[in-house]
């Protein structure tokens, strides 16, 4: 022994002590060595979630998905905005007074009667009061001197050249809303250097839209404050009045969106200035806005952080909803101030893995469940019910699921030769190819579980739905004891014999039938599921050849109508029919029109119909004429209506007040989390382990040693 | 040496300019500005006006190489090619086609990048060089030949099992280090010390063969035979003449990538959430962003230059022999 020790020299030894010494040290403090966070970074309640892709945009006029709406929803405040609990959705006043008072004009802008023929509306004017007394959040663009100049307004490259963030400015301010604010932002929207995307939509609703949108085409963006619009006045300095063409109930939705929130003109004044834009400082990545938070931080490589605006107007936690709320603790702060969190910091994580655990350990307050770790999080009870693993359920953590109001289908080119059209043999072979697809199946080997097959085309809590028998589609589906059964492969072989092809052979060939499927989805993930739909078409003895191009291609293919067979999705952009039925409106035609019918479906019964309900309030006979919309489309069949998604979210035991509401952008001013709660999880769930550190420093030198004997030897044997 | 350092530099601008054409014509090849428009406007509503104004708005609605319809010298200069890429040669990246400013992205990226890979690359030449030499000094013995094992093992395993496993194990079962993510300043420590371990530990096999073949040439040289005659030791024959004489190719090879250390390393990138340049350009590729990609293969290209220029003159440096002409 004695000799082996001698063998170990003293200054590596020396190295090794500090090195335990070390240890030792940072072990008395050993709590949360992993912790993402700084310490003094958690005053207060803080929300940590994460982003996987950063946003393209924030500015109100310009952004349109959800990782932007993510962070503007909490920001802008459009004058209306979706109740937290009531179910069906339903907007309320945000900003405004009260929801808007509703005018029809005929075409010598004489107001008609409320119940007033569409034929005879011209015109309706949407007049909009919103409250006094709400605040801007503080900011440079909107800082004066003393005398009441704008600090900002008029800076040159020596002043720019020492900013390097919205942080460096070190004077900020504030004034009120006005409606002037809301006027300004709709004129933005028609500004062509912003390119919003509801641009074109707008120029066919918003009178004169189109042609102020010409009228500015060159001017910078703030001066178009002072410049008319024939459809846009500003009464007071509390009401505005939008003018769209003929009668738009949905138009109402579209108000209740981030592109109808209001901007200061100062906010274009302030950014268009050059210089700013080389710095990153744009509105489109540093928000203005009165809402509950304030972007305090956007670094969109690494994270982005929502601060509470200290001068958010009063807002209250809803005090009504639906009758389970009050059972579920989702009223115990009815009437309380809002907002209830602090801070919000999303930080980037594109990865799945470390997201994941990062989650287990407490670091993310709430997460979504990727394919890989579904088996650690589901798993389902004998009679197919979802709940979740033990594991989840000792660290208290609660599952939320919410079928989305969204559709995917698998769509026929109705102006092919072979699948298109309203002939019986074209209809009979869509029917057909219905049944056979198995959605059930897909949802259960693809999703997890996660989805709902679609009856029709309309999602659980859209009106117009109808669950149970009543809702079922009768060519696909018969409705046997309490269920929808899926008819049998022999039904939909029968309906192919009809449609003359028997057997799935193509009388023209005598081969069987070839049928293109179309689809930008060509990686090596995708795989089984092209075989999946293609074992689907083979049940009925058809061959489907896989087309898979790149996304670009795709969507040049629908547009010049060369796809046969396509799958599409849609999520709606508000609670309403409308924005479902118009994908199947003949005149929406992909290839004809441009528009969002991607089949190029036409039924002029059908389109009767949704020209005749599309204006209508929800009553029973809009639902009776939805029902026989439904009706048409199932039998014609120009989608196989696929499923409806179902999100599966996790959240942990401290985080509060949670209802899934999936219209609504502006949730997080309604959630609450109990830091301490948190605190005392995390400590408890990530405390560092040692040992094995140790074990390996152990075995290196176990396996060092014969070797520096052996060198010793061989040395002593030299000199010797 | 100044007039063979001003020759290679004007040398650089044909290649750029080569490099630049090849881009362009690699990236249009695949990707058509209407492509690029409906990948920034999203899927909803977009009609054939939108894209048309997008492109505009962009430059993209000019010819890409040769403008017939211009007059003059604006045949060449109101094209997309030149538009987009003439800047390049002055370090003006310009704006993104998502509206951010390119040099301002890449001036804050690169540090977390460089954050990772310098320390990765001087630990792991410490490393290298301490395991090789000690690969030699046990030559013919069983450390040498399991540690020659071990070495085709690490180099056989993909970089992305470290990641994982480094993760797994070191973060989320012993719980030392964050998962992920990054700070600014000496906080970032505790967030690189897993990344860098992982960058090391991943390189090690590769690198102590290549260096332990280095130093076997070395070793049988006859001044290492004089100096063991002269009475040092093993351990001071390695370390005082095998390894100074040895550093010519190692430094020679480590100057090389020196500029290449600011682009990052995309998978690293990404599992541990740095905000470096490698995940940048990626993301680039992937939302069909021309302005970026072309910034950044433009920039890799001359920083790659600039190694070469600098590989060449460490030679003059470490060994008087060489002289540049």
């Amino acid at each position: 022994m004695s000799s082996y020790l001698s063998l170990i020299p003293k200054r590596p030894i020396r190295l090794l002590l500090l090195l335990a010494l070390c240890l030792a040290g940072v072990s008395c403090d050993s709590s949360e060595l992993n912790n993402p966070y700084r310490a003094d970074e958690e005053p207060g309640a803080v929300l940590y979630q994460s982003f996987e892709e950063r946003p393209k945009h924030l500015d109100p006029a310009v952004a349109y998905s959800s990782n932007e709406y993510a962070f503007i929803g909490q920001i802008y405040e459009p004058p209306f905005q979706y109740h937290y609990l009531k179910r069906p959705y339903q907007l309320s006043p945000l900003t405004a007074t009260k929801l808007p008072e509703i005018h029809y004009l005929n075409a010598k802008g004489e107001r008609l009667p409320d119940d007033a023929a569409i034929s005879a509306i011209a015109f309706t004017d949407y007049l909009i009061e919103i409250k006094p007394g709400f605040y801007y959040q503080p900011h440079p663009a909107l800082a004066k001197t003393a005398r009441g100049d704008y600090y900002y307004h008029h800076l040159n490259s020596v002043d720019i050249a020492s900013l390097n963030s919205l942080a460096d400015f070190i004077h900020t301010g504030s004034r009120e809303l006005t409606a002037d604010d809301y006027s300004y932002q709709i004129k933005r929207l028609a500004h062509p250097k912003l390119q919003s995307p509801i641009a074109e939509i707008m120029k066919n609703y918003i009178v004169g839209f189109d042609d102020f949108s010409q009228r500015v085409a060159d001017k910078a963006k703030f001066e178009m404050s002072a410049l008319p619009m024939t459809g846009l006045s500003v009464i007071s300095r509390y009401q505005y009045r939008i003018r769209i063409k003929g009668k738009y109930p949905q138009f109402i939705y579209w108000l209740a969106m981030p592109f109808f929130s209001p901007m200061p003109w100062e906010a274009d004044a302030f950014y268009d200035q050059p210089g700013l834009r080389d710095k990153n400082i744009t509105l489109d990545w540093f928000p203005l806005g009165t809402g509950p938070y304030l972007l305090a931080e956007n670094n969109p490589n690494r994270r982005m952080i929502l601060q509470k605006n200290p001068l958010y107007h009063p807002d209250y936690y809803p005090s009504e909803g639906e009758n389970a709320d009050r059972q579920q603790g989702l009223l115990k702060d009815a009437g309380k101030k809002l907002p209830f969190i602090d801070k919000v910091v999303f930080m980037l994580e594109k990865e799945t893995i470390p997201y994941w655990n990062k989650f287990l350990q407490g670091y993310y307050d709430a997460s979504g469940i990727a394919s890989d770790s579904f088996d650690q999080a589901i798993q389902f009870t004998g009679n197919g019910a979802i709940t979740l693993t033990e594991p989840m359920h000792q660290q208290g953590i609660r599952l939320q699921t919410a079928v989305e109001t969204s559709i995917f289908y698998l769509g026929f080119n109705m102006l092919d030769a072979t699948v298109g059209g309203l002939s019986e043999r074209a209809t009979k072979l869509r029917q057909a190819i219905a049944i056979a697809v198995d959605y059930e199946e897909f949802i259960s080997i693809f999703r997890n579980g996660r989805g709902l097959a679609a009856q029709g085309v309309l999602p659980p809590g859209i009106f117009g739905y109808a669950e149970g028998k009543a809702g079922i589609n009768p060519v696909i589906y018969d409705w046997t004891g309490d269920q929808a059964r899926r008819k049998s492969i022999d039904q939909a072989k029968q309906l192919m014999a009809e449609a003359g092809f028997a057997n799935g052979v193509d009388p023209k060939t005598g081969e069987p039938l070839i049928l293109y499927f179309d689809t930008p989805a060509a990686g090596v993930d995708d795989r089984p599921m092209l075989n999946w739909y293609r074992k689907q078409f083979e049940k009925l003895g058809v061959k489907l050849v896989i087309r898979a191009t790149d996304y670009n291609r795709f969507q040049e293919k629908m547009r010049n109508g060369n796809a046969q067979l396509f799958i599409w999705g849609w999520n709606a952009d508000y609670p309403d029919p409308e924005n479902f039925f118009f994908l199947l409106y003949g005149p929406n035609s992909k290839v004809e029109q441009g528009g969002e019918n991607s089949g190029n479906y036409h039924n002029s019964g059908f389109d009767r119909l949704f020209e005749q309900m599309r204006n209508m309030d929800n009553t029973d006979q809009r639902y009776q004429i939805i029902q026989q919309m439904q009706a048409i489309i199932r039998h014609d069949a120009p989608w196989v209506f696929g499923f409806h998604p179902k999100t599966f979210s996790l959240y942990h035991s401290w985080y509060q007040n949670l209802k899934p509401n999936l219209m609504a952008n502006n949730r997080l001013k309604y959630m609450r989390i109990d830091p301490v709660a948190r605190a005392e999880k995390r400590l408890l769930w990530n405390k560092p382990v040692f040992w094995p550190l140790g074990l390996i420093a152990v075995a290196l030198i176990l396996l060092i040693l014969p070797a520096i004997q052996s060198y010793r030897l061989r040395a002593q044997a030299k000199l010797a | 040496m100044i007039n063979y350092i001003i020759r290679r530099t004007v040398y650089a601008f044909p290649l750029l300019l080569g490099v630049n054409i090849l881009t362009f014509a690699l990236f249009f090849i695949v990707n058509s500005p209407d492509d690029m428009a409906r990948m920034q406007l999203g899927q909803k509503h977009v009609n054939e006006q939108a894209i048309a104004n997008w492109k505009h708005q962009h430059g993209y609605d000019l010819p890409m190489l040769w403008n017939a319809k211009a007059p003059a010298e604006e045949k060449l200069t109101q094209t997309i090619f030149f538009q987009k890429s003439a800047g390049l040669f002055l370090f003006r990246f310009g704006v993104s086609d998502s509206g951010r400013n390119i040099g301002a992205d890449i001036q804050e990226r690169a540090w977390p990048s460089l954050a990772v890979a310098l320390p990765t690359l001087i630990i792991g030449l410490v490393v290298d060089i301490c395991c090789a030499l000690m690969m030699v000094l046990f030559r013919s013995s069983y450390l040498e030949y399991a540690g020659m094992v071990l070495c085709v093992m690490l180099m056989s395993i993909s970089s992305l099992f470290y990641i994982i496993s480094g993760q797994y194990f070191i973060a989320k079962v012993l719980k030392l280090v964050p998962i992920s993510g990054y700070d600014n300043g000496l906080a970032a420590f505790k967030f690189l010390l897993l990344p860098v371990l992982i960058g090391v530990f991943a390189g090690l096999g590769s690198g102590v063969r290549w260096y332990r073949t280095l130093f076997l040439e070395e070793v049988e040289k006859d001044y290492v035979r004089t100096a063991r005659a002269k009475g040092l030791s093993e351990t001071q024959t390695l370390f005082r003449h095998v390894l100074p004489n040895a550093m010519i190719p190692i430094l020679t090879g480590v100057v090389v990538v020196l500029p290449l250390l600011f682009m990052g390393s995309l998978i690293m990138e990404s599992f541990f959430s740095i905000p470096g340049l490698g995940s940048y350009t990626i993301d680039a590729i992937n939302s069909q962003d021309f302005a970026i990609v072309r910034a950044m293969v433009f920039l890799g290209s001359v920083l790659y230059v600039l190694g070469l220029l600098l590989t060449d003159i460490s030679y003059t440096l470490v060994d008087p022999r060489v002289r540049l002409s």
